[in-house]
């Protein structure tokens, strides 16, 4: 048996280092990019420990899932922040500000 | 038939007022003045079928508020059939004056319209069976009187003397107002018939600790004391003769004004049960008649000097009612409308004579000249000053000798108040004369002719009326034992009898009074300069008309318009209503969006963490399900 609290706390501390990637990054959208790879993986990472404890295999299924979607998600991305900093001659997040109101 | 003399005038009204630019100046004269000529036959039926056969008419014709149960109807008794008949007569002799007065006048058709309009409204309010349809024909004549004091509504003064003469009466419509809701609450009813017949079980009931039958009697005087022009409220009269002079002796001098006391009149039931109330208006009628009659002494201009006159003589009608002679007061209605109207129309020929002026100081010396005016202008003053054997001496004589009969201190008051007013009433009726006519010319234009039929025939009737009715219709209307009135006045305490006792000294006070005010007038206007000089004093006090308009001026309208401007408009409208209204919400709406605003600052990491916050706050209540469900898992495992 596996404990829950090992095997799934790690899982929270990632996501949660994800998140404040996230939240507390202020200079590259590449970080940015990081920090939204760390949660997908985080995120997988927990479906296969459900999986694991639930003893159910569909845990299993959608971290293929996640995994597919997060590559090309990351895909996206880069191609996003390439055409960005074509278009703004920057990459960082703090002049990101169009959308002010 | 009864009903034409209502409609006849009412027909000339919308023929004139609606077709007055198809048929002329011209054809307004013909049609306005025969249709009233129509309604004079007319009155004149109804005069002999009430009066002389004694058949009051009572005609229902339809119901109109059915809420309170008011129904229109007209009720035609002998002081209504008086009435109409003063009123038809009076009115087409000035429609028929009229046409030679306003020739030339553009506005022609208008004017004609106005006076039948007048005419309509008046025999409205005299023959109403309910305090309602009353009140309509008392504020149709109201309105009537502004449309036509301002007929020349280029003029600023009489913009202004209209809205004044609107406004003042106001103040009256407001107490007459309140005693319609009074009588209603009182007597759960309107009509003349219920009110006055429940009148006697209502004597001693109070109201909020007052009489009820005094409150009424109080707010019905207040409507009276704002038409006809009293103490406190005639202000308006005198501005109102910037009016054309046919107005001002249609409306101004022989029915609109007498509005009040034929209120005053009609409801004689309710005053009769009212003794206070009735002081009070003996001795506001009183001191109306000594004050305005006082301040006719000084005036220069003619009309303005009729003006005061005409206050004064209602003074007299009112303080007759106040003594509980209700024929008495009609009966002076009725010759002062004649003698009145005479004055005035005569005046409005002396000033076509002098040109359109009316400053009495430049005039004079026309009576070679204008024979026929003058000579009338004397039978209207002398009926007027009460002269013996002439139709205002038979009333007004009557009056202070009843008042005279009555012991109190209220009536000892108005008459010796009545007998210096008699004085007054000759000194200013021949200082009218003398300046007019007598002393030498001093300034001014005349024409080279008096005036055509239409000015001088109005005159002639008028003239003849005022030397005759007061003697033929004495007996009738006050005489002792007349059963004339049937009804139609309730007359309590009737001293005619104890007046005729009077001692012959006591009689004969206010004739010696008049008597004397005419030498003195002899001899003042003569000598000028070391007499006025001596009173300079009172004569600033009274051309300046008891300073009324000044006291009420300063002292009451100014702090209303105060507390109107700074209370009402700053405080309450432009600030706390403003406040909590538009530009209040505005402002706040204006403040949540610009802090709402700011929370969309545009950088993705605030939106990230505002995403994050929303998502914690979102799943908090499922926390505990989040719990068990781990808690399951880890007992399943």
């Amino acid at each position: 048996m596996v404990d829950i609290t090992i095997s799934l706390v790690p899982n929270l501390i990632l996501f949660v280092l994800g998140l404040w990637g996230l939240i507390l990054n202020r200079k590259n959208l590449i970080l940015m990019l990081l920090s939204l790879e760390l949660i997908l993986l985080s995120v997988n990472l927990m479906f296969l420990m459900y999986a694991v404890l639930l003893d159910d295999i569909e845990g299993q299924y959608f971290a293929f899932y996640v995994l597919t979607i997060a590559a090309a998600e990351a895909a996206i991305g880069l191609a996003l922040l390439v055409a960005f900093y074509r278009l703004r001659g920057t990459i960082a997040v703090k002049f990101m500000n169009l959308m002010k109101g | 038939m009864y009903l034409s003399v209502l409609a006849l005038p009412l027909m000339g009204f919308l023929i004139c007022s609606i077709g007055g630019r198809y048929i002329g100046g011209r054809g307004a004269q013909i049609i306005s003045t025969g249709l009233l000529m129509g309604s004079v036959l007319v009155g004149c039926l109804i005069f002999y079928e009430v009066c002389l056969v004694q058949t009051p008419v009572y005609l229902d014709v339809g119901s109109w508020i059915p809420i309170i149960d008011l129904r229109w109807g007209f009720l035609f008794d002998s002081l209504t059939a008086v009435l109409i008949l003063v009123v038809t007569v009076i009115s087409s002799l000035v429609h028929f004056y009229s046409i030679g007065y306003m020739e030339g006048d553009p506005h022609f058709p208008r004017f004609m319209a106005y006076l039948s309009l007048f005419t309509f409204a008046m025999l409205v309010l005299v023959t109403a069976d309910n305090f309602v349809q009353m009140f309509l024909g008392w504020e149709g004549v109201g309105i009537v009187s502004y449309l036509l004091i301002n007929f020349w509504f280029t003029r600023l003064q009489a913009n202004k003397s209209g809205i004044k003469a609107l406004v003042v009466n106001r103040i009256g419509d407001w107490g007459l107002v309140l005693a319609l809701v009074i009588i209603y609450s009182v007597f759960k009813g309107l009509d003349y018939q219920s009110v006055f017949s429940l009148v006697p079980y209502l004597v001693g009931e109070t109201i909020w600790g007052f009489d009820k039958l005094e409150v009424v009697a109080l707010f019905l005087f207040l409507g009276a004391i704002g038409k006809s022009a009293q103490l406190g409220l005639h202000m308006w009269l005198p501005d109102a003769m910037e009016g054309p002079t046919p107005v001002s002796a249609l409306i101004h001098a022989a029915t609109m004004v007498t509005a009040g006391v034929v209120l005053i009149l009609r409801t004689s039931m309710i005053f009769e049960k009212a003794p206070h109330v009735l002081i009070f208006v003996t001795v506001l009628g009183g001191l109306t008649a000594f004050v305005s009659a006082s301040i006719g002494l000084v005036q220069n201009d003619l009309k303005r000097v009729i003006a005061y006159s005409t206050c004064s003589q209602l003074g007299y009608m009112i303080f007759a009612c106040g003594l509980s002679h209700y024929s008495l007061s009609c009966f002076h209605l009725v010759t002062h409308a004649f003698f009145k109207a005479l004055l005035f129309l005569s005046a409005g020929v002396v000033i076509h004579g002098f040109l359109d002026e009316q400053d009495m100081r430049r005039m004079g010396g026309v009576f070679t000249k204008f024979p026929l005016t003058y000579s009338l202008m004397c039978i209207g003053s002398f009926s007027l000053l009460g002269f013996p054997f002439l139709s205002g001496y038979y009333s007004k004589d009557l009056i202070l000798e009843v008042a005279g009969a009555q012991w109190g201190i209220a009536t000892v008051f108005v008459y010796l108040l009545g007998s210096v007013t008699a004085l007054f009433t000759a000194y200013y009726s021949i200082r009218v004369l003398m300046l007019t006519f007598w002393l030498p010319i001093r300034g001014g234009q005349i024409k080279s002719q008096e005036g055509g039929v239409f000015l001088l025939f109005p005159l002639l009737v008028l003239a003849s009326l005022s030397i005759f009715v007061g003697y033929f219709v004495k007996d009738m209307l006050v005489g002792i034992g007349s059963g004339f009135w049937n009804n139609a006045l309730i007359e309590e305490t009737n001293n005619l009898v104890e007046g005729e006792f009077l001692p012959f000294s006591l009689k004969m006070f206010p004739i010696f009074l008049a008597f004397l005010g005419l030498c003195l007038s002899f001899s003042l206007v003569g000598l000028r300069l070391e007499l006025v000089r001596s009173l300079k004093g009172v004569y600033g006090f009274l051309s300046k008309k008891w300073y009324f308009d000044k006291i009420i001026n300063e002292w009451l309208v100014a702090p209303i318009l105060n507390v109107g401007y700074q209370v009402c408009f700053k405080f309450i409208d432009q600030g706390v209503l403003q406040i909590f209204g538009p530009v209040g919400s505005m402002k706040v709406f204006s403040k949540i969006s610009k802090d709402v605003r700011s929370i969309q600052t545009g950088q993705i990491y605030h939106y990230v963490f505002m995403f994050v916050l929303g998502i914690v706050f979102l799943l908090a209540p499922f926390e505990s399900f989040f719990l068990f469900l781990g808690l399951l898992a880890f007992l399943f495992v």
